[in-house]
């Protein structure tokens, strides 16, 4: 999320909105984003309904077996396609910024 | 004069070694997780970790050789083996926790794919107010029409 905060610009440059989405409240995720000084677009998906949708429910990997999302990013042009898919086998491990700018390309050829 | 005499002894007899072994452990684990966590090349693999556990594991070799040498007391023997796993169950955990553990996660294997329209979703934002996908790619960036929305699923802080 950090990485993702230091680049906003590159990403606005280029026509790209990112937005983060996880279990937490919008109070929790209000908090987190004060905190971390996060200025972008934070969801909040409690019910575990998008995350269903897209088939990243980990379950039971939450505090007291709640049900999350497993790390991942979806790239989605404007008509709603998806054109890059990061699924990540790592935790720790997660997409570079300088990647998603390079995943971008297919949208400005758009 | 015989007060100094007797400090040296004491540091003499003091084995460092192994307690700088156990330190170095520490210092590969927590680096790792609030310093190097911000430099992708780092995060990926812990190379840092690695090198601070390689040289703890030198000293850890000095600390029980040390400590095993003939002559030397049982007490001290007990105190080094006890730091001695200490800082090997530091390094364990750490290397399980970032190498094995981090791995455990589903396949996903129904998650949307390149090409595949992205399912649509309406969901609170921070203030309350609901948000569609939709609304994200469409709503300007700057006063722009955005080209793509980037959806960052993570776990949540709880």
């Amino acid at each position: 999320m950090r990485s993702i905060e230091k680049n906003l610009n590159s990403f606005e440059s280029v026509g790209i909105r990112p937005v983060a989405i996880s279990v937490d409240t919008p109070e929790e995720t209000r908090d987190l984003c004060q905190k971390a000084g996060y200025t972008f677009t934070f969801l909040s998906d409690q019910k575990n309904d998008a995350i269903r949708s897209y088939d990243l429910v980990h379950a039971g990997a939450g505090e007291g077996g709640k049900d999350i999302a497993r790390p991942a990013e979806f790239l989605i042009d404007s008509s709603g396609v998806v054109k890059w898919v990061n699924l990540t086998e790592n935790y720790w491990v997660r997409a570079r910024p300088e990647q998603i700018l390079e995943a971008a390309k297919v949208l400005e050829a758009e | 004069m015989k007060g100094s005499v007797l400090k040296l002894t004491m540091f003499k007899k003091f084995n460092w070694q192994i307690w700088f072994a156990f330190l170095l452990a520490l210092a590969g684990a927590v680096t790792y997780a609030f310093v190097f966590i911000d430099y992708p090349a780092l995060r990926d693999f812990p190379w840092t970790a690695l090198g601070f556990f390689a040289l703890a594991l030198g000293f850890l070799f000095a600390g029980f050789a040390r400590a095993f040498a003939v002559g030397t007391r049982l007490p001290g023997k007990i105190a080094a083996s006890i730091v001695g796993l200490l800082a090997l169950a530091v390094m364990g955990l750490f290397l399980f926790a970032v190498l094995i553990a981090a791995r455990w996660l589903p396949e996903s294997k129904n998650a949307p794919q390149v090409g595949q329209t992205a399912p649509e979703f309406s969901l609170p934002d921070i203030n309350g107010k609901q948000v569609s996908l939709s609304e994200l790619r469409s709503a300007p960036i700057k006063g722009n029409p955005p080209k793509g929305v980037l959806l960052i699923f993570y776990r949540g802080y709880w």
